[in-house]
């Protein structure tokens, strides 16, 4: 049933033990979204040494989906190279567009990187809740946006 | 209070299915569904008499015209007005309250006036005073809440002080249901001297509703939320406060005569009617009305006790749910806002709506400072109108015990 493919056990484990949650000390960037119809809030500190995303932590709060798309993105760029975490980003929101096929990321395949993400490929069945789990991801990119405009003023 | 059951089959949406199951329509306080008496007669409208009003020297225009004002007579005699012409038609609450705020609130109040409001408001009976107040000058002060999320009156000379120009109050919050008691709140802005705003979006559809006896000097109200149309709503007030505000918008229609540099006003209602109003919604609007008012206004506002009555029994009944509100049913409505557990209110929503065919809101419900009032972010909330049966309420039960399965709740 569909719904048992949205609630599956792995999303409810990180809701409700949110991976990586708290702030950083040190360098990093911070960015905040929100979703301002449902009221779902999701923050981040992101840093990235050499180009390569060294430490994350995460906040927020709302439904089960945005905070655990956001926890299983904290685990998922931790160590990855800048242009690595980019390329998951794109495969995340490719995997959540409804336009695409049944199965975009076929998990067997060479070079599936998503992981634990994978999920959350339930939601594309819930079009009002895919601004949920791809909440988490936006806020990524503005972080992302942050360190590519501080780099070229630099 | 099965006596009204038979209503239901006057509503076409409600004998509808979603993802196979019938649905279960527990959402009225942001819209009502609408009986075909309704639908029909502004299809009726549409296929008969449509023209523009108070414009046309032709027989159909008059006939539309008459309409209009028709609807605007059975809104009158609906909330008790003294005359069809303190009744402005809007384009809902929000429109009638930024009417006040803008065309009162902008030309009467300055630096150092108070505005006073309750933290449970709906933002629509927040935002226009913000605006209004840094346009002036003027502060806002708030009446406070007690435990029950009913509004605390212990301060209330304190806050509806001596600078107090305006009190806006809701007549009922669409989140907890709760009834502010008016008759105090409007004697302390009486001392005062201050006018009484009342926000009737969830208070006109639901109770009997009296201009004549109620303390207050303007209403707001939205057709939608009370079987009409979207798209209207009406704004009452008092003659002579309609008399001294100052139109908002500016337009065809409200103007007794144009020149280049200056104009008059038509008389009120019309000066507060720019451009072509929304004829058949009026219509609808009128329509809506009528349907209620044979029903019988007591007979609504018994009909929702019982149905809370039922539903909060119910609630009660399923482990690790909290509702939110007055549990004293003279002075709450029907909508009934809740958690469970540590289910979020979105995730509610989507197993309520897969699972039982149940809509329900879920979420701020424009209501930010009562939200944090309340320490959650959000909430679910059922609410119930003339049609809503106990089987709606136990399909939300059932769904709500579905709700714990999926995220393994257990107890
Ligand atoms: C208490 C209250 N006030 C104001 C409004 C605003 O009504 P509308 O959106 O029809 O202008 C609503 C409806 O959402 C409401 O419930």
């Amino acid at each position: 049933m569909a719904i048992d493919e949205l609630y599956r056990e792995v999303i409810l484990d990180h809701y409700r033990n949110p991976r990586r949650r708290g702030t950083l000390e040190g360098s990093h960037v911070h960015a905040e979204g929100e979703n301002p119809s449902c009221g779902d809030e999701f923050s981040l500190d992101l840093a990235v040494d050499d180009d390569t995303v060294t430490d994350i932590a995460i906040q927020g709060q709302g439904c089960s989906i945005s905070q655990a798309s956001g926890s299983m993105m904290a685990e998922a760029v931790v160590g990855k190279h800048v242009s690595d975490v980019r390329e998951l980003a794109h495969r995340f929101k490719r995997m959540m567009s409804i336009e695409e096929g049944e199965n975009p990321v076929d998990p067997s395949r060479p070079g599936a990187v998503l992981g634990d993400l994978e999920a959350l490929q339930g939601v594309r069945r819930f079009p009002v809740r895919i601004k949920c789990a791809d909440l988490p991801w936006a806020t990524l990119e503005n972080a992302l946006g942050q360190i590519d405009a501080a780099s070229e003023a630099s | 209070m099965n006596d009204l059951s038979s209503l239901r089959a006057d509503f076409p949406l409600l004998q509808r299915t979603v993802g196979g199951r019938p649905l279960v329509y527990l959402d009225s306080a942001a819209t009502s569904q609408k009986p075909e008496q309704v639908i029909e007669a502004i299809a009726d409208y549409y296929r008969t008499i449509n023209a523009n009003v108070h414009r046309g020297a032709y027989r159909l225009s008059e006939e539309a015209t008459n309409a209009y004002e028709a609807a605007r007579a059975k809104v009158a005699t609906f909330i008790g007005a003294s005359s069809p012409s303190e009744v402005v038609f809007t384009r809902g609450t929000t429109a009638g309250i930024n009417h006040v705020a803008y065309g009162w609130g902008l030309n009467r109040l300055r630096q150092g006036d108070r505005i006073v409001l309750t933290v449970m408001e709906h933002h629509s009976n927040i935002v226009p005073w913000q605006l209004v107040a840094r346009h002036t000058g003027a502060e806002l002060a708030y009446l406070r809440l007690t435990e029950d999320y009913q509004v605390d009156l212990g301060d209330l000379d304190e806050v509806i002080d001596g600078r107090t120009k305006v009190v806006a109050v809701t007549g009922m919050s669409n989140v907890t249901g709760a009834i502010p008691p008016l008759p105090p709140i409007a004697a302390a802005a009486r001392r005062v001297g201050a006018i009484v705003v009342v926000d009737g979006a969830q208070a006109v559809p639901h109770s009997p509703v009296d201009v004549a006896t109620m303390d207050a000097d303007f209403l707001a109200f939205s057709a939608h939320k009370m079987l009409g149309p979207t798209g209207i709503g009406a704004l009452w007030g008092r003659r002579e406060l309609l008399e001294e505000m100052e139109p908002a918008e500016g337009g065809g229609e409200m103007i007794s005569d144009v020149g280049l540099y200056e104009s008059r006003w038509a008389p009120v209602p019309h000066k507060f009617e720019a451009g072509t109003p929304p004829i058949a919604q009026a219509v609808g609007f009128g329509a809506a009305v009528d349907y209620l008012a044979k029903i019988g206004m007591p007979a609504v506002r018994d009909h929702e006790i019982a149905i809370t009555r039922y539903a909060l029994g119910r609630l009660a009944e399923i482990p690790d749910l909290r509702v939110y509100g007055p549990s004293d049913l003279a002075a709450r409505g029907g909508a009934v806002s809740f958690t469970l557990g540590d289910i979020h209110a979105h995730d509610l929503a989507t197993i309520l709506d897969e699972e039982a065919g149940v809509a329900i809101r879920a979420g701020h419900h424009c209501a930010k400072p009562l939200m944090r009032e309340m320490h959650v972010p959000s909430t679910a909330r059922a609410s119930f109108y003339v049609y809503t049966t106990e089987d709606d309420i136990d399909l939300l039960v059932t769904g709500l015990h579905r709700a714990r399965e999926i995220f393994g709740l257990v107890g």
